[in-house]
Formats: structure tokens, C-alpha cells, sequence
């Protein structure tokens, strides 16, 4: 049957803010479906409160809100689109629960909504581990021995009768939230009691552990017609217990028989069917005991995921995609490959290469958190590889990384791990850490046999000799090295053989070592007709041609690039996604591609994110899935230039909308390429000593501050300034390693601090300076989005006014557009800054400029000669493509032209939007949930409505942390915050609220004729409440808590009064710019009824 | 280079299609007989896994197998996975041999496996680029080896490729020999027979397999319930006598008739049809079929470089098209119990999608005539 026509209104749910566990591969999948449905002539109505995603674009969706994802807000908008189906599967976890909720309140039925793709049976099925433990038994498909409990004591009776360890699992959740394995009574108990509390329905599987066994996914396909495939095989190089999402995964699979392979197909088709999931993808998960081959299902997920985003990148085969097709009626067989563009959907793709997938992790950034892996989802972004074998995608994974290796060691870096002695290392690679795979290298290096790391680690021998291979090709060249073996010595196979094991040139020099470079080797080896080749992704491991030009670098014979007569313009992507440098980035990256296209470029992307969707492959005219390096880069363009025939040329490429990950290899690229502002200007404006003097000399005020290239020397920047300073290294973005400190001791263990912990980095030097600036204690900050052209024409094309105070980091904050508290003498003079800025550093495209303003005074932060964090806000906000705009820009259009063009138009008015953070600290128990200058959070959501208040409110709802409408508020306020609390105080005092509060602010609150129903004692004593803060939160006599840290003294008490909120999931909000907010967004949240509205609404107007 | 796991290291070889394209890589496996140098026709197999089935697969006689999928060896070679007794195809190529396999069933490595059947190899090769030149150019002769460059080719270019020659009598049994259990009664002709196939009949049947050349009257005495046509390699127009006593019990009617692959296209001859060489055939896990009668989508196992041609067949109803490039894969005859398909619904390796063939043919069996009962005593009194 093809494409239905009974329905004609499609509902598609986001994912929402990117969390841990739900990342941008939402957007992407989304994205598809979107795009798709709308090519089918559906009206398209679309819900997602994350307006950094391509999917809310407006041109995505016929009605696209931007609002919380929330059953009351979905119910609204479901009421005020009567959209004829609603499609779940493509929003994650969030679109499934949401649709269940909207589905048990009736909403669904009451507007005559049919749920497609997934029917609510199905998810329940899926998503209960008690039902589909009993489904899957039913079909005879083994599981683990298991029970279920719904308290404590069913827990540890159930734990008890299996034995550990014991394997803990909540229902209906989220990149293991709440698992855990236990190895005995007492932390069975720990693991049960969160268990039941992360479960929203109260329910935890309590499971045999069967960790060490191996790991394997499916991700199958079936269509109404009941026809089923396997598009990807997935193997875990780490073994069970540890999480899928943050295991190296390698497709496809590598150590199954065909015979073990297809009792796995089997299974899966067995149940998709028993779930029931009657159109779309699912991802099936699977353990493998290494000693017997049985197998046992672990779990399945009935919708699109991160798995099945890799699944898509891996094989050319887009899932999401062809899931929207079917949803909607079509067959597998009714839809084409659009890669061979002849062969039908209805087929398993083959692929001819190896594809590797490693997590990035960002423990960095998460003092107080371990970066032990295990059942929980920890990493914040991934990177994918694709090589013609392990070894080559392996090395190319890790250099995509962006973590300063060139590769599975073999680079300065080693050194680290070459240091620990043999037994200790073995002691270490027993639990699966980021660092485990250089670690497994040394340990092989180091002559310790494949079969002993198996049995050390539970990972496959298979790929232990495949890095063995690498080792040894390693330390045959070290030999040869030693023998006297110079560069000029290795003839074209002998470059061959080590390109082929994925060295990098990097790596090479290293091992060559006596000043040999990277550069040397790369000149060496062209001349010897060693370089790259470009293989093509095309699902049939080439035994039909291909249509799509989606690339990958490998060292073979044969090159696939075909020539253009077109002009092309190379867009670098962002690489992995990380805290600080987010989906934001992808945002700008894929509307610059599609601008250029529109504009009669061909565009060629480049990146190695297998969650974006910058990197499908119908996003640009031409993808080379490769690591963001200067190597690999200089492949692209060496083949992107080697492609030019008749007339066509590499116009340049883009480098200031991927965030810092292109913007650092700006250097490597040939000037005259390097298309909007000049590598110069950047650097001008990176380098501190340089920008301060160009400010001086602009006559624009700047926090006092200098640089420093040790401890003694910052000692002696603070005492010039005065403290309160803030330190930081230069050229790191999300404020990596910033610390605000209050005297000399604090400000020498911070350098040290520094130093070590950026040793990765290169560690803190004379040239990679520390910067030193008088912290400016409750400044507003202020971001300035602005784009330049070529003639000197300037747009401003967003102010935004932070609500919490400078010192928290800008992508920590909430802010709105517009400004709401800034004179308009004040916003006039940021606007002035920005001008004169953007023409000092000659500025064309984009630039994001930071202020803090202080007693009406503007002070300047930075100004970024790129596309910052906030592009995306400000374009659903204002209704200005502002990305697009900068493209064009870049490649030599005039503000004037693109006015007259339509492509940019006046900011829209008369709403006023908020953009609020969203903190990974829930699943990082033990880290201090207190805002800094150091950036933490993974993602951001926007609220919009007719007043700040109601923003705001929004925005904390879309957040997660719903804001009370009655009952009690704590407060526990630092001394220096305790006047500018008493406004909020009262106010919420008026709105009906009783308030709580520790001694000295409630005595305050008092003198001041504020009622304080409770005071409130410290943690661990009882006062006259008889109650500590500890136990009033655990308690649930608080609805919302408001703690400010007590300035630098010991901040224990503030650190149990957060942390209990935290585990008690009550708001807690940490600033009183934020509690001030609050105040405002309950008050006209309680006064207005609930109202939804469209971007297509707003942008109107 | 030398794998960790012991391996010696390889010397250079070349591997040389008939139109002189060459491709750089390692020898591996068996010494080839005549001075370093094999030969043999090269086809690609897209398969991920189940390679030990495809080197053992005796419808490869005569054929250099190129495997797309880079990584090849990586779970070993085990004793049960083997689909005739040995392999019959005359070489191997790939892009990389693993040095160490690793499965809880694995008996040896693949390398072994290859010496210890006389099976030379070539590691290393851009096995892409290849099967690119050949999805152009067709599948072609090759040699390949240590020896030089020019010796390479002219052993290319005297090299025989399949058309017109019987590979079949090298490959097929020269003994009856009995196997399975189940309750019906089936002769099937080895034209080169898989493992596989006798697994899935064993469990309907008691198979009398039958060498190649047996006469129809022969096969008739022994009173079947069925006759099975197996799989096998090489070019059907070459197999005139066979495809002749295939037409008597074809039209004799009375005894129903399944044919897979060769049997499936020697069927199809012997009901009057046509068979023509595929430019560079289906080898892989992964074809889309239609089966007619009921629309849905099968994913199939296939080997084969010849085909039944459109519109040849007279007397006989197509039953599955291939959805990819609308190779016919079945068909059943009008007149007469008889039925086959081109792709392999005995899996090994591939899908199981297909399976269900086997029963169909036991639905016939029971159509026609009484069936002989579990004593196995021969039936259709
Ligand atoms: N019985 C078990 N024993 C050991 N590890 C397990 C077991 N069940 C699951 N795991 C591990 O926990 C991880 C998360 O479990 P899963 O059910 O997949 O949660 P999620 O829904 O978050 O993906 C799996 O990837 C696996 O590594
Ligand atoms: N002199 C200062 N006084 C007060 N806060 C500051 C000062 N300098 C920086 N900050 C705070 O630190 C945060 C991070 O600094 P920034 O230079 O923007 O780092 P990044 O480059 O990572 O964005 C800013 O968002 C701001 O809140
Ligand atoms: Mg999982
Ligand atoms: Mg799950």
C-alpha cells in the first residue's frame, strides 16, 4: 500500500535539550522524518523545546512549536492543531513517554490523534522490562534469571534467591539511569532505592549480571506488510556492563559465525513481531557468552536511537528516513535506495569497510565525578570512524576525538601510560575507563599476550590483535628506527603498509622522531605516490554504482571522487559533540550548506559526528566522513581541488561555524581559502595581550586584567587589578579550567591546577598563557550576536541580557531576547562596541561579542570572529537566518543584496524569548550543582511568550525544573546576597508561598517584616524546627529551594542543601538573579492560562 | 609483514585479470601447483559473514572468490560449518586475512584451513576496486601468484572461464550415498550439493543422493516421494545429457520435483527454457526477492552467474523476481509437480527468510501419491 491518504496532519515530539543519553542524533532523525513527511505533502506540526536544533527550523514543519515538552503544553497544542496522527518514534525516550502519558489522560482519544509507527501496546511492551521479559520468554527468546521489584524488600528477596552480582534496572528509563551492578547486600540496597526512584514507574528489574559478556545490537526494520531487515549489526568492543553509550562500538559485527549471526537475526525479527511495532525502526540488544555462544536478549528499544543514527551513518542506509515513509503507509519495497537510486529500501545493506565509534567523555569538566564507565550513560558526544579496516578506523576514531592524540598512542602523549609499571597497569584496565585503550596499547607494547588483556578486560582477543597489529607494525618501525632507517629509507609499500594500519603523519613523525615532521612525512610519501585514496558509502559494497558522494579516506588504489565543474564551497563541521561545543554548531553548519546551495554553490561538509545532521549524507552536495585534523583535512582538499574540471573550483572553506574545533585548523589551510575573516583577525582577537592592546586603543573598557605564564607571575597581575579575579587559559572554549579566586593561595593552586590539568592541551607555558582579569562581582553579562560584510556593513542581530550574573558561564546562564533590564543608552553603546569591534578586526560573516555591564558601565569579555552558542536561539527568536546570512556574507554577498533578497529581514517583536541551560548534574551525584565560570551544561531549551515572566516560566519547565505554583520555599542565602533576596522574598510571600529559611536569613527576612513560617538549623543540628534543611527537602515539605554559595568560606552546609535537592528532584535554583526571575515567572504564570503559539506564528508578526 | 600470532610473513604476489588490470597484495595459503601462479575466474560475494560456507560452497569450482567485506578469518574455521568436504574453488582473495581467529567454536585459522586444502590465496588486495572493475567489465579470468607480472597475464588470458564447460562431473558424487532421517523418501541429484541442503531435506526426508549423471529410469525405480535438483557450479548449456534426463522425469509427472540454483536452471532447460551468463551474477546475503503469490519480500541467499531467460518459459509460471535487477529466481511448472528457485533458501550462509520452500516441497509430496510412511519403507504401493 502506498502513501495513505486518510491522514493528512502529522504530530512529530523532539527529544527535547540534549541530556545525556538523548543527544543530537534526535534532531537528526527528526530532521529526516520532518523533511520526509513533508515531501509527502502531510502538514507537519512539530513540538521541541530546543530551539539549538535543525528540526525547529521553520522551514522544517508547517507549525513548528517551540515550547515545553510537557503533556499539559502537548495537550494545548494538540487541542489547537487537531493533527489527524502523532509520530513518537522519533523524539527519544521524551516523544515515547510523552505519547504514553498523552495517551493514558485520554488526550489522544479525546482529539481522535492515531498514534503511528509505535502503537502504545508496543512501547509498554518494550519500554516495561517486566512485560518484555515475559514477551520474550513467551517467544522462547532467552533472558537473563531476573525478578521485579517495586520496593526494598522485593528487591533484596529477589537479589538474595539469584546471588550476586546483581544487575539493577529501572523501567521506562533513559541511558541507564539508575542501573547499576551490584556486588553485595549493601549495595544492592543503594542501587534498588535510586532504582525505584528513577523509574517513573516505581519498578525495578533486579537481574543475574552477566557483565564481561560480549555485546552485540541490531537495528532491525519492519513495515506493514510484515516484511523485516537488519540494516546494521553492532559489536561492543567493551563488553556487557558498559553502557552501549559509552562502550567503543565497531559495525559490523566482526566475531559472529553466520550461523551464530542469523539465530541473532531471527531473534530480532521474533521480537519486533511480539512487541509489535508494526512500522519503523527498532534497536535489539544482545549479550553473547564468549564461552558457549548462548545468547540472551538484553533489551529493545521500538524507535529510532543513538544506535540507529550510527546504524544510518554506517551504512548509508537512513533509517529515520525511510521509518517516516512507512509510518505514513509505504513498503519497504515501495521506496527506493536513494544511494544506488535502481534497488529497492527492501534489502540489508553490505558494506565493504569497518566503521568505529568511540564516546567522548567530559570528566574533565565534572570535578568530584569518577570517570569509571559502567551501566550508566556518562559520555556527552561520540565520533565515528570509518576505515577499510579496524586498525585504520580505530586511529582515525581517536584522532577525530579531538583529545590531542594523533592516534592509538604512538605520540608524544604516550609517555603518561608508558610510565605505570606493567602490574599496575593490569590492575587498571580491569574497569573500562576513557583511557583504557591507550592503556591495552602500552600493555601489548609491553609484550603482555592478547589473551591475558581478554580475560584483564572481557574484550574480544579478536580486536586486541587487531590493535596488536598496529603495536607491532609500531615497534617493527621503532626497530628499524634504531637501525638507522631514515624516511627516505621506506619505499611506497612500506608508506602503504602503515597508512593501511591508520597511522596519522603525526604519529609517523613522532616514531621517526629526529626532527622529522608531519609535514615532511606527508611531502615524502606523495612524492612516492603513498598518499589517500576516497572510497564511497553506498549499502552494497559496490555492486551497484552509487549516487550519493558520501566519502571516507583510506589508503587503497583506487580514488572515487568524481570531478565538478561547479564552484564549491568546504564546510568544517564540529566534530564530536562536548560541553561547550554542542549541536549549536551543527545548527550553523547545515544552514550554511543549504544557504550556498540555494545560492548555486555546490557545498561539501566535512566532519566525523555520527549524530548530526550535518553529516547525512543529503544534507551537502558532496560528505567526507573524516577526523577534523590537518592531515585529514588537507586530504579533502588536495581531492576537492584534484576534482576541479572545466571551470569548477574550490571557492574556499568555512571555518568560523563549527565552533573552535575549524576555527583552530584556520592555520592549515592554505590563506587565500580561508574564506570571511582572515586567520589574522582571529588570532587577534584570541590572543590576549594583542586584543587588550586593540581595546585600549578602541577606547573600550575591559575588565583590568593581564596574562601570566606561571603562578608568580599571575600573583602579580592580581595584586596590579585587585581581587576578586578570574583565571583561565587562553584558547579553550565552554571556560575550560576557569576559576574565580579571592586571594594569592587560591590563585597558585589554580595556575598549578592548570597546568597539570591542561597538560593534554600542552599544559601552561611562556606561549600557551594563563589569562588573569578583576572578576566583576554581580555584573550583568550580555551577549551580542553581529555579522559583517565585506563593504563594512553591520547587522546586529541579537541582544541578549544573561539573567544570572556574570561569573557564570554564558552557556550556564539563562538569558533573553530582548534585553529586559538594560537602559537603552546601555544597549546602544554595546551595539556601538560591536560595530567598532567587528571593523577593527575586519570582521566578515559572524561575530559574537561578550559584555559585562556594571553600574552602567560596559565592559568587554570577548569577542568571538565566529559563530557562537547562541546563532540558533537568536534566529527562532528574531526570525533572521542569521547562520545563512553569514554564509552568504562569506562568500561575498552584501548585507544590502540579501535584504533585497528577502534571505534578511527585520528581527521580529513583541515576544520576548529565553534561553535556559540544561545541567547533566543528575546523573553525576556528587558534583556541586553550583553555577560558575566553567561550563557544564549539555544542552538548552528556549521558552517564548507574551512577558519575561512567562518565558522564563516556560523555560524552566521545558527544563525540567517546573517552578511551584503554592508551597514552600527554602532559602538559605549567602551574606552579600541577602538584601537583593528580599524583593523576590516578598513577592513570593504575596503570591501565597510560605517560606523556610536557615537562621541568618530568616532573621533578615523577619526584621524586615517578611514571615518566616520555619527557620530553618544548619546541616546536622536540630533547631527550634527540629528539622535540618537535609531533612525538611528529603522530607518534601519544600517546593522550591534558593541557596547562594556563602562567598568562599567552607561551603559543606550549601553543598548537602543542593545535593539533597537534587536527589529529591525539588527546583533548586542557586543565584538570586535567578530566584528574582522566579518570582516573576510564577507570578504571571499563576495570572495567565496556558497559551501556545508557533515560530510560523511569531515570525509572522 | 609478521602477525603477532606467529604468522611467516608474506611474500609479495600480484593478482592479474585476463584484461591486464593489476592488483598488489601477500600471498596466502597453498602454494598454487604450476610455478606460483593460480588461476581461475574471478567473482565477487558481498557476504559480512559465513565465508567458510562460501569457500566450501562446491558450485565455486572452477571460480577465484573475492570477498568485499575487507576483514576475512576473523572467527576461524570450525569442523561443522563446512558445506561439502573440501572447497572447490580455485583461489581466494581478500583485503585482509586475520591473524588471529576468535570464536568459542573455532578449530583453526582460515589460513591453515586454505593450506591444508591446497587453496592459494592473495591478502591485501583493494578488493573495491576490484569488485568495481568487474560489476563493469563482467566477472573475468585471472591469475594470481608470485611470479611476474607478464607471466600473470598470459596465465590470465589462457584461463578458462565457465561458459560452455561441465564443472559439474568434478564436483558431483560418484557413489549413492543415504542420509537424513526424515519419514518421506527424496533422491536428490548432487550437481555439487551443500551441506545445508541436506541438513534442512534430512529433516523431511531419507535422502538418496545420486551422482550427476544418474538416468531418469534409475531415479524412478527407487520409487521417491521427491526428487531434488541441487545447487552447482558452472554453465547449465553445458550439462545437454543431464538436462535431458531431468526433461524425462520432468514430463514423466509423476514423481514432484524441487530444484535449487544449477537445479533450479537445468529444470527450467529441461521445461524448454533458456539460461544466459549474468554479466558478474548474484553472490552475496543480501538480494530482495518477490515471491508472487503473496507480494512479500524475501532477503535471499545467492550464487549463481547464469540465469533462466525471460520470457523462454513455455510450460512454466515464475514465481519469485529478483528486486533488485528482476532476475527471474522461481518458478513453477504448469503441468507437472515441479518447482525451483534460483536463489538459496538453505541459507548457509544467509537468510532463513526462505525456509519454507523445504515445506512446500513436503506439501507436494503429500499431494501426490500416499507417502511412504515413517518405516521408510519404499512407499507409493
Ligand atoms: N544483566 C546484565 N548484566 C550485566 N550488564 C548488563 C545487564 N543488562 C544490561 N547490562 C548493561 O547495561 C547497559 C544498559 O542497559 P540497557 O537495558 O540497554 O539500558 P538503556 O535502556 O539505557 O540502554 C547495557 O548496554 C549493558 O552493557
Ligand atoms: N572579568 C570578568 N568578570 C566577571 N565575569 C567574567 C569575567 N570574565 C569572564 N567572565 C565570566 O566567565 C564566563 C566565561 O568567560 P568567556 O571568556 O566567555 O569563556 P568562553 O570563551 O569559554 O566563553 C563568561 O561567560 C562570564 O560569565
Ligand atoms: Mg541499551
Ligand atoms: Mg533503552
Amino acid at each position: 500500500m502506498p502513501r495513505r491518504s486518510d491522514i493528512d496532519s502529522i504530530l512529530v515530539i523532539g527529544s527535547g535539550p540534549i541530556v545525556i543519553g538523548q543527544a543530537c542524533e534526535f534532531d537528526y532523525s527528526g530532521t529526516q522524518a520532518c523533511r520526509v513527511l513533508a515531501e509527502e505533502g502531510f502538514r507537519v506540526v512539530l513540538a521541541n523545546s530546543n530551539p539549538a536544533t535543525i528540526m525547529t527550523d521553520p522551514a522544517m514543519a508547517d507549525r513548528t512549536y517551540v515550547e515545553p515538552l510537557d503533556h499539559d503544553v502537548l495537550a494545548a497544542i494538540i487541542e489547537r492543531e487537531r493533527p489527524d496522527a502523532l509520530l513518537p518514534t522519533l523524539g527519544g525516550q521524551t516523544a515515547l513517554n510523552l505519547t504514553m502519558s498523552l495517551s493514558e489522560r485520554g488526550v489522544l482519544d479525546a482529539f481522535g490523534v492515531e498514534v503511528i509507527g509505535a502503537n502504545a501496546e508496543a512501547i509498554t511492551t518494550a519500554e516495561d522490562r517486566e512485560k518484555f521479559k515475559a514477551a520474550m520468554e513467551e517467544i522462547g527468546l532467552a533472558v537473563p534469571a531476573s525478578g521485579f521489584a517495586h520496593s526494598l524488600d522485593e528487591a533484596l528477596a529477589i537479589g538474595e534467591s539469584i546471588g550476586y552480582p546483581i544487575m539493577v534496572r529501572p523501567s521506562f528509563i533513559l541511558g541507564g539511569a539508575g542501573t547499576g551492578i551490584a556486588v553485595d547486600r549493601e549495595r544492592l540496597v543503594r542501587l534498588a532505592a535510586e532504582g525505584i526512584d528513577a523509574s517513573p514507574i516505581g519498578e525495578v528489574l533486579i537481574e543475574e549480571s552477566i557483565a564481561g559478556q560480549k555485546e552485540f545490537e541490531l537495528e532491525v526494520m519492519r513495515d506493514h506488510a510484515d516484511n523485516c531487515v537488519v540494516i546494521c549489526s553492532i559489536e561492543n568492543v567493551d563488553p556487557m556492563g558498559i553502557h552501549t553509550g559509552d562502550s567503543i562500538t565497531v559495525a559490523p559485527a566482526q566475531t559472529l559465525t553466520d550461523v551464530e549471526y542469523q539465530t541473532m537475526r531471527d531473534a530480532a525479527f521474533a521480537c519486533i513481531r511480539r512487541v509489535g511495532v508494526e512500522t519503523g525502526g527498532s534497536n535489539v540488544q544482545f549479550a553473547v557468552n564468549p564461552e558457549d555462544g548462548r545468547q540472551v536478549v538484553i533489551e529493545m528499544n521500538p524507535r529510532v536511537s543513538r544506535s540507529s543514527a550510527l546504524a544510518s551513518k554506517a551504512t548509508g542506509f537512513p533509517i529515520a528516513k525511510i521509518a517516516a515513509k512507512l509510518a505514513v503507509g509505504y513498503r519497504l519495497d515501495e521506496v527506493t535506495n536513494d544511494i544506488t537510486g535502481v534497488t529497492p529500501a527492501s534489502f540489508e545493506p553490505t558494506i565493504d569497510y569497518v566503521v568505529t565509534k568511540i564516546p567522548r567523555w567530559a570528566f574533565e569538566k565534572l570535578p568530584g565525578a569518577t570517570d569509571e564507565l559502567g551501566t550508566r550513560m556518562q559520555s556527552v558526544g561520540e565520533v565515528m570512524a570509518i576505515g577499510r579496516t579496524f586498525p585504520e578506523s580505530l586511529q582515525k576514531a581517536i584522532r577525530s576525538l579531538e583529545q590531542g592524540r594523533s592516534g592509538l598512542n604512538a605520540d608524544p602523549s604516550e609517555a603518561d601510560v608508558d610510565r605505570v609499571p606493567v602490574d599496575d597497569l593490569l590492575a587498571t584496565v580491569r574497569t573500562a575507563t576513557p583511557e583504557r585503550l591507550f592503556q591495552l596499547e602500552s600493555l601489548l607494547r609491553r609484550g603482555v599476550s592478547v589473551d591475558r588483556l581478554a580475560t584483564a578486560t572481557g574484550i574480544d582477543p579478536w580486536f586486541l590483535s587487531e590493535m596488536a597489529s598496529i603495536t607491532d607494525a609500531r615497534m617493527a618501525l621503532d626497530l628499524q628506527v634504531t637501525l638507522g632507517v631514515t624516511v627516505d629509507d621506506l619505499d611506497r609499500r612500506g608508506w602503504r603498509r602503515l597508512k593501511r594500519l591508520g597511522f596519522s603523519d603525526a604519529q609517523l613523525a613522532h616514531l621517526f622522531g629526529s626532527g622529522v615532521g608531519e609535514d615532511d612525512i606527508r611531502r615524502i610519501r606523495l612524492a612516492l605516490d603513498a598518499g589517500v585514496t576516497f572510497k564511497t558509502v553506498d549499502t552494497c559494497g559496490a555492486e551497484f554504482e552509487a549516487h550519493t558522494p558520501y566519502h571516507y579516506a583510506t589508503t587503497e588504489d583506487e580514488d572515487e571522487v568524481a570531478p565538478s565543474d561547479r564552484p564549491r564551497v568546504i564546510i568544517l563541521g564540529s566534530g564530536p559533540n562536548r560541553i561547550g561545543q554542542g549541536i549549536e554548531f551543527d545548527y550553523c553548519c547545515v544552514h550554511a550548506s543549504f544557504a550556498l546551495r540555494d545560492a548555486g554553490f555546490e557545498t561539501v561538509m566535512v566532519n566525523c559526528n555520527p549524530e548530526t545532521v550535518s553529516t547525512d549524507y543529503d544534507t551537502s552536495d558532496r560528505l567526507y566522513f573524516e577526523p577534523l585534523t590537518p592531515e585529514d583535512l588537507a586530504n579533502v582538499l588536495d581531492a576537492e581541488i584534484k576534482a576541479s574540471v572545466d571551470g569548477g573550483r574550490v571557492v574556499g572553506v568555512i571555518v568560523s561555524l563549527g565552533g573552535q574545533t575549524p576555527l583552530k585548523l584556520a592555520a592549515s589551510i592554505p590563506e587565500e581559502l580561508v574564506l570571511g575573516t582572515s586567520p589574522a583577525s582571529i588570532d587577534l582577537a584570541e590572543d590576549r595581550e594583542r586584543w587588550n592592546a586593540l581595546c585600549a586603543e578602541l577606547g573600550i573598557p575591559q575588565p583590568p586584567g593581564g596574562t601570566a605564564g606561571n603562578a608568580a607571575e599571575a600573583v602579580a597581575v592580581a595584586a596590579k587589578v585587585g581581587y576578586p579575579v578570574l583565571v583561565r587559559p587562553s584558547y579553550v572554549l565552554g571556560g575550560r579550567a576557569m576559576e574565580i579566586v579571592y586571594d594569592d593561595e587560591r590563585l597558585v593552586a589554580a595556575v598549578d591546577a592548570m597546568a597539570s590539568m591542561l597538560t593534554r592541551e600542552g599544559g601552561v607555558t611562556a606561549e600557551r598563557r594563563v589569562l588573569v582579569d578583576r572578576f566583576l562581582e554581580d555584573a550583568v553579562e550580555v551577549d551580542v550576536d553581529a555579522v559583517r560584510d565585506a563593504t563594512g556593513d553591520v547587522v546586529i542581530c541579537g541582544v541578549m541580557e544573561h539573567v544570572e550574573e556574570a561569573g557564570v558561564h554564558s552557556g550556564d546562564s539563562a538569558c533573553a531576547l530582548p534585553p529586559q533590564t538594560l537602559s537603552a543608552k546601555v544597549v546602544t553603546e554595546l551595539e556601538n562596541h560591536v560595530r567598532v569591534i567587528a571593523d577593527a578586526l575586519d570582521v566578515c560573516g559572524i561575530c559574537n561579542v561578550q559584555f559585562a555591564v556594571k553600574d552602567d558601565l560596559v565592559y568587554v569579555l570577548e569577542a568571538n570572529p565566529r559563530a557562537s552558542r547562541t546563532v540558533p536561539f537568536v534566529a527562532k527568536a528574531t526570525g533572521v537566518p542569521v547562520a545563512m546570512v553569514a554564509a552568504r556574507v562569506m562568500v561575498g554577498a552584501t548585507l544590502k543584496e540579501l535584504r533585497a533578497e528577502g534571505l534578511l529581514r527585520d528581527p521580529v517583536v513583541g515576544h520576548v524569548s529565553v534561553k535556559e541551560a540544561v545541567l547533566p548534574f543528575n546523573r553525576f551525584p556528587g558534583v556541586d550543582t553550583l553555577l560558575g565560570p566553567e561550563m557544564r551544561s549539555t544542552g538548552e531549551v528556549m521558552g517564548i511568550g507574551t512577558t519575561f515572566g512567562l518565558a522564563f516560566a516556560k523555560s524552566q519547565i521545558a527544563a525540567g525544573n517546573r517552578l511551584p505554583v503554592d508551597g514552600t520555599v527554602f532559602l538559605s542565602l549567602a551574606d552579600r546576597d541577602k538584601r537583593s533576596g528580599l524583593e523576590a522574598a516578598r513577592q513570593f510571600v504575596s503570591l501565597g508561598f510560605d517560606l523556610a529559611a536557615t537562621s541568618g536569613t530568616a532573621a533578615l527576612l523577619e526584621s524586615e517584616g517578611i514571615p518566616v513560617a520555619t527557620v530553618v538549623a544548619k546541616v546536622g543540628d536540630r533547631g527550634a524546627a527540629g528539622v535540618d534543611a537535609v531533612e525538611l527537602i528529603a522530607g518534601g515539605k519544600v517546593q522550591l529551594v534558593v541557596n547562594t554559595p556563602r562567598g568562599r568560606g567552607p561551603r559543606a552546609d550549601g553543598l548537602h542543601i543542593r545535593a539533597t535537592a537534587l536527589a529529591h528532584q525539588v527546583p533548586c535554583l542557586t543565584t538570586v538573579a535567578a530566584f528574582k526571575a522566579a518570582a516573576g515567572g510564577i507570578a504571571d504564570w499563576i495570572s495567565h492560562p496556558l497559551s501556545v503559539r508557533s515560530l510560523q506564528e511569531y515570525h509572522a508578526s | 609483514m609478521t602477525g603477532r600470532n606467529g604468522t611467516a610473513p608474506r611474500s609479495e604476489a600480484l593478482l592479474v585479470l585476463a584484461d591486464g588490470e593489476v592488483f598488489e597484495g601477500d600471498a596466502i595459503g597453498a602454494q598454487p601447483h604450476d610455478s606460483g601462479i593460480a588461476t581461475g575466474e574471478a567473482v565477487f560475494n558481498t557476504v559480512l559473514s559465513g565465508y567458510q560456507e562460501v569457500l566450501t560452497d562446491p558450485s565455486y569450482a572452477g571460480q577465484v572468490i573475492a570477498f568485499t567485506y575487507p576483514h576475512i578469518g576473523n572467527y576461524g574455521v570450525n569442523p561443522t560449518d563446512d558445506e561439502a568436504t573440501r572447497p572447490h574453488c580455485r583461489g581466494l582473495i581478500v583485503r585482509d586475512l586475520a591473524d588471529r581467529p576468535s570464536s568459542w567454536r573455532s578449530a583453526g585459522t582460515l589460513e591453515a584451513f586454505l593450506v591444508r586444502h591446497g587453496v592459494p590465496g592473495i591478502t591485501g588486495v583493494d578488493t573495491r576496486r576490484l569488485t568495481r572493475h568487474l560489476r563493469h567489465y563482467g566477472a573475468m579470468p585471472c591469475a594470481f601468484g608470485t611470479a611476474t607480472e607478464s607471466e600473470l597475464l598470459s596465465a590470465a588470458r589462457s584461463a578458462e572461464a565457465t561458459d560452455g564447460r561441465d564443472l559439474v562431473s568434478a564436483v558431483t558424487t560418484e557413489t549413492i550415498m543415504v542420509r537424513g532421517h526424515g519419514p518421506y523418501r527424496v533422491v536428490a541429484y548432487d550437481f555439487g550439493i551443500k551441506e545445508a541442503m541436506l541438513r534442512q531435506l534430512g529433516e523431511l526426508a531419507t535422502v538418496t543422493v545420486v551422482p550427476a549423471s544418474t538416468p531418469a529410469d534409475q531415479v524412478l525405480a527407487l520409487q521417491p516421494d521427491g526428487i531434488f535438483l541441487s545447487n552447482g557450479p558452472g554453465d547449465p548449456a553445458a550439462l545437454p545429457a543431464i538436462t535431458a534426463e531431468i526433461g524425462k522425469l520432468a514430463a514423466d509427472g509423476t514423481v514432484p520435483v524441487f530444484g535449487i540454483c544449477l537445479g533450479h536452471q537445468i529444470l527450467a532447460a529441461a521445461l524448454g527454457a533458456t539460461t544466459y551468463k549474468l554479466p558478474f551474477g548474484h553472490h552475496g546475503g543480501n538480494h530482495p526477492v518477490r515471491r508472487l503469490a503473496t507480494g512479500k519480500v524475501e532477503i535471499t541467499s545467492q550464487n549463481h552467474n547464469y540465469a533462466v531467460a525471460e520470457g523462454s518459459l513455455a510450460s512454466a509460471d515464475v514465481t519469485h523476481v529478483n528486486l533488485n535487477d528482476g532476475v527471474i529466481e522461481g518458478l513453477r511448472s504448469r503441468d507437472t509437480p515441479a518447482f525451483s528457485v534460483q536463489y538459496h533458501p538453505e541459507a548457509g550462509p544467509g537468510p532463513h527468510d526462505a525456509r519454507y520452500l523445504f515445506e512446500e516441497f513436503r506439501l507436494l509430496m503429500d499431494a501426490t501419491g500416499a507417502h511412504s510412511g515413517s518405516d521408510g519403507a519404499v512407499g507409493k504401493a
